[in-house]
């Protein structure tokens, strides 16, 4: 009796052991588990090392208008999302070169056609779900979705035909391009990968757009970003917390990011920045005017300023060579004629002193500009173009070239006139909003006095002036800027291209009116298929040339990047390109940052 | 009565003297307004020593040079090795008194740099002088709309008084109508629809006869008081029983009556449409660059960075305050004047 007592309970303990086994087994795989054999590749950086914890203040300019990257075109949204998401191969904003992101290599093909893309395994987006080729795949459907029109779609056209992604299997995918395309691997920074666990029913409903707006609740959100969404106060802030599942570690492998919290308050003036950095409220500021800056670091307490540099942004004075206006008016028929002498705009070109509008407009934290790469570029500058110091003798001598002469006019000044005796006189106008480039104007128009040209200065509102140089092409001259938001010279394309938009002097062209443009059109083409950096760099280099023998933007000067930021910051390392200071944000820690002190 | 009249008197003679001033801009100035001096913007103002570091007394006043600091863009400190003379009556910068009269002479001024009493402004400009010729233009802006205002008002407000009935209603529910436009915005349309090269003095012409347009509707309704209870008077009435006509009645017996009315509604209007010119040229609306107006010199401190740190840009603001005062004492003095006008003297 007592051994059919003991097999009864050992029958009892296998059979329990075999339940316990069986549960234990279900519920391992209840949870999304990479398949076994797999380990986590994270992307180790080697910043110096920091400590968890703190939170990182910072203004916008502007409320975010949504958090859907396929319908976000303003700045604030663009910064917000930015943080939030991450791409497959990611340009490190200080070297200005391609790194591998989400992708743990990017190889190109021989014939320059083909992208083949190695995912790294075991990520996971910010709610847990692992990341594979599908949510790739379904990113770039979304992207190349006519319906959707969304802005990224008009990036992936390449040689006229739209990119093909293939999946090769859970972790490797190919794209195909039609021609050969010369920015590479730069294509993909900005393509944030989207989840498509989340976001795949919304988009089979056509409700994509509507998706992801500023109210979504953090359950309904996923990204691959150092954070995530945790709080949104309408009109006051975004709140965003660490992401747990971000695939970056430090050196001694402790995950990334360091901070727990960013915050980004709304604050819409950049005066009322200044004033929430200076009294400590915020932590870091960007985008500041080189007048604020001497304010901030004048009184420099428990924070730094760093003049990062040249930036990327062009400010240039361009004239009408538009041929609509010969028939609006036969005085600014007679302008224009002036004005389509090359002679006219080199003499202007050496007239301008460009010293003083750097010391002037940015307090000398800027650069002068005789083309439209910056300093900040570190490697497109054609350095054979000499920059000519500035010459009134030598803009008086093209001047007498081109058929000017000089008469005596009122009191003792000369004044120019032209081969028919017209005093030269124009307008130039810009936007009153600019205070710099109103300054710029005014500057120009006292150096052009010098040369007897009376230049008078027209300030109106930006979308006047827009609409002026755009659609009427009633102008006379205009003084503008623009932003290159890479170092790659194709994002300007649309400026170079006598068919673009932002070819400001004639926009839009059916056909190139001049033979220079012509010439710029065959180059910026040539450039765009062309395989090796080299090769890139000779087509752009002539462009450059060609600029700078015609002048038909001439180039002023670039504001350099300025930046604060509280000492307590670590890490902290500006760069020229955006985001100047959150580029690196998963590297940026607080020293001294302590759980019993708290924020 | 008497007292009355000394104290109308005495603020016309202080007005008269300020504008005496302003109109000799050219020569009370040392320097040409749209001069720049690309080496020393945002230059503080400069201090006038009569004694050295030494401790030894100068009998002619100087200035010592301003350098810009070391590493700075806008600090500058005194240099206290060199010494500016001032000397008076200098031959300067060319001008013209009134547009009319050349001259070249100037107060004072000196030989070799610059002497700027207020400071300069982003471009190096001597702000001192920019005030003064400033001043002519934002004057002038006010004292041509207060004269178009008063014009109008007269002719609409006397017609409308006098002759009562249609015209009356007419004209009254239309000033009510010019009373509610909002005059700034009406101001920002027309200047959209302005052709791009307008001059400074066109521009100027321009902002002067709208805000003057604009505001007849107030002094209107004073004189339309006047003339309704004027044209039952007795004296009137027989001039209207004699054969006299409308014309002559106007002329000769109603608008005489209005003439305090007038003198006192100048003495108000003309501060208020040099602040009207004040706040357009403030926002870029109004005296386009480089002429000066108080206006545009006070715009730069629109931004923070020059309104914390240049003080002196605030001057303008100062400088108009004498010239308030004594318009606006003007206009209560002549308000307190026996009322003359009423018993039709």
């Amino acid at each position: 009796m007592t051994w059919k007592y003991l097999q009864a309970i050992r029958s009892a303990a296998r059979l329990t052991a075999t339940l316990f086994l069986c549960f234990l087994s279900f519920s391992l795989s209840a949870f999304p588990q990479n398949s076994p054999g797999t380990k986590a590749e994270f992307l180790v950086t080697h910043d110096a090392i920091g400590q968890r914890g703190g939170r990182l203040v910072l203004s916008l300019r502007d409320e975010p208008k949504t958090l859907n990257p396929i319908i976000a075109s303003d700045g604030p949204s663009g910064e917000v999302i930015r943080v939030m998401q991450a791409d497959l191969i990611h340009i490190n904003r200080s070297s200005q070169l391609t790194e591998p992101a989400l992708a743990k290599s990017c190889k190109v093909s021989k014939d320059g056609l083909e992208y083949s893309i190695e995912l790294r395994r075991g990520l996971q987006f910010s709610d847990g779900h692992p990341l594979d080729a599908d949510d790739v795949l379904f990113t770039f459907r979304v992207y190349l979705d006519e319906a959707i029109h969304a802005p990224q779609r008009d990036l992936l056209i390449v040689g006229g035909k739209p990119i093909e992604v293939r999946k090769v299997d859970e972790y490797h995918l190919v794209f195909r391009l039609a021609k050969p395309y010369g920015v590479g691997d730069r294509l993909f920074d900005g393509l944030v990968i989207l989840p498509r666990h989340i976001l795949e029913k919304p988009y089979s409903e056509g409700k994509l757009p509507q998706f992801w707006s500023l109210s979504t609740s953090p359950g309904e959100w996923a990204g691959l970003g150092p954070f995530r969404l945790k709080q949104y106060v309408a009109g006051e802030r975004i709140v965003l917390e660490r992401n747990p599942y971000y695939w970056k570690t430090d050196a001694k492998g402790m995950r990334l990011p360091y901070l727990d919290e960013i915050v980004f308050l709304f604050v819409a003036s950049a005066d009322a920045q200044v004033l929430r950095f200076q009294s400590g409220e915020t932590d870091v500021i960007t985008r500041l005017s080189a007048e604020n800056f001497s304010v901030l670091s004048r009184q420099a307490r428990g924070y730094a300023m760093t003049d990062a540099g040249a930036g990327f942004e062009y400010n240039f004075l361009f004239f009408n060579l538009n041929e609509t206006s010969a028939k609006t008016s036969p005085d600014a028929a007679r302008r224009q004629t002036w004005f389509r002498d090359v002679r006219f705009r080199q003499a202007i070109s050496t007239a301008i002193d460009r010293q003083a509008i750097v010391r002037l407009v940015y307090q000398g934290r800027g650069a002068a500009l005789w083309g439209p790469v910056t300093p900040g570029n570190k490697r497109w500058a054609n350095t054979e173009i000499k920059h000519l110091p500035r010459s009134l003798d030598r803009a008086r001598e093209l001047l007498r070239q081109a058929g000017f002469s000089w008469k005596n006019g009122a009191g003792s000044e000369q004044i120019l006139v032209d081969q028919n005796g017209n005093p030269v006189e124009f307008s130039i106008m810009t936007n009153s909003s600019n205070a710099n480039r109103t300054k710029m104007v005014t500057l120009i128009s006292d150096d052009l006095k010098q040369l007897g040209i009376k230049a008078q200065v027209v300030l109106l509102e930006f979308r006047s002036v827009l609409d002026r140089v755009t659609q009427t092409k009633e102008y006379d001259a205009c003084v503008l800027g623009l932003g290159s938001p890479d170092a790659d010279p194709n994002v300007d394309i649309n400026v170079w291209l006598s068919s673009g938009a932002s070819h400001f002097w004639n926009p839009s062209q059916t056909h190139p009116a001049t033979a220079w443009e012509a010439e710029i059109d065959k180059l910026m083409e040539q450039q765009l298929v062309a395989k090796s950096f080299e090769e890139r760099k000779k087509s752009y280099d002539r462009v450059q040339q060609i600029l700078d023998e015609n002048q038909p933007y001439i180039f002023l000067a670039a504001p350099d990047i300025l930046v604060g930021a509280k000492n307590s910051i670590g890490n902290f390392q500006p760069a020229v390109l955006e985001p100047y200071a959150l580029w690196n944000v998963e590297s940026l820690f607080l020293r001294n940052y302590s759980e019993a002190a708290g924020r | 009565m008497k007292r009355s009249l000394h104290k109308t008197a005495v603020w016309l003679i202080f007005l008269a003297f300020l504008h005496v001033i302003v109109l000799a801009a050219g020569f009370v100035a040392p320097y040409d307004p749209v001069q720049q001096d690309r080496d020393r913007p945002y230059a503080p103002p400069m201090a006038i020593h009569c004694v050295d570091r030494g401790g030894k007394i100068h009998l002619r006043p100087f200035a010592y040079v301003q350098r810009v600091k070391e590493g700075f863009f806008d600090q500058y400190e005194e240099d206290r090795a060199t010494q500016i003379p001032l000397k008076f009556f200098v031959k300067g910068a060319p001008y013209r008194l009134l547009g009319i009269i050349p001259g070249k002479l100037h107060l004072f001024g000196t030989e070799s740099g610059s002497i700027n009493l207020f400071g300069t402004d982003g471009y190096g400009r001597d702000l001192f002088s920019r005030i003064l010729h400033g001043a002519q233009v934002s004057l002038f802006a006010g004292l041509l709309a207060a004269s178009i205002s008063l014009f109008l008002g007269v002719l609409m407000g006397g017609a409308s008084g006098y002759f009562g009935g249609w015209t009356d209603s007419i004209v009254m529910r239309f000033a009510e109508l010019c009373l509610v436009l909002p005059w700034l915005y009406l101001l920002f349309g027309v200047r959209a629809f302005l052709p791009l090269l307008v001059s400074p003095m066109q521009a100027f012409l321009i902002v002067v006869i709208m805000i003057g347009a604009l505001g007849w509707a107030r002094p209107a309704r004073l004189v339309r008081g006047v003339a309704l209870s004027a044209k039952e008077r007795d004296f009137v009435r027989a001039a209207r029983g004699f054969g006299a006509s409308h014309f002559y009645i106007l002329r000769r017996h109603i608008l005489p009556q209005t003439r305090s009315i007038i003198l006192t509604q100048a003495a108000i209007l003309i501060p208020q449409y040099i602040l009207a010119e004040v706040t357009l040229s403030f926002l870029g609306l109004g005296i386009p660059e480089p002429a000066p107006s108080w206006g545009n010199l006070l715009s730069s401190l629109q931004q923070y960075s020059v309104l914390s740190s240049y003080w002196w840009m605030y001057l303008p603001a100062l400088a108009m305050v004498p010239f308030f005062f004594g318009y606006l004492a003007l206009s209560s003095s002549l308000q307190e004047e026996p009322r003359a006008a009423k018993i039709g003297l």
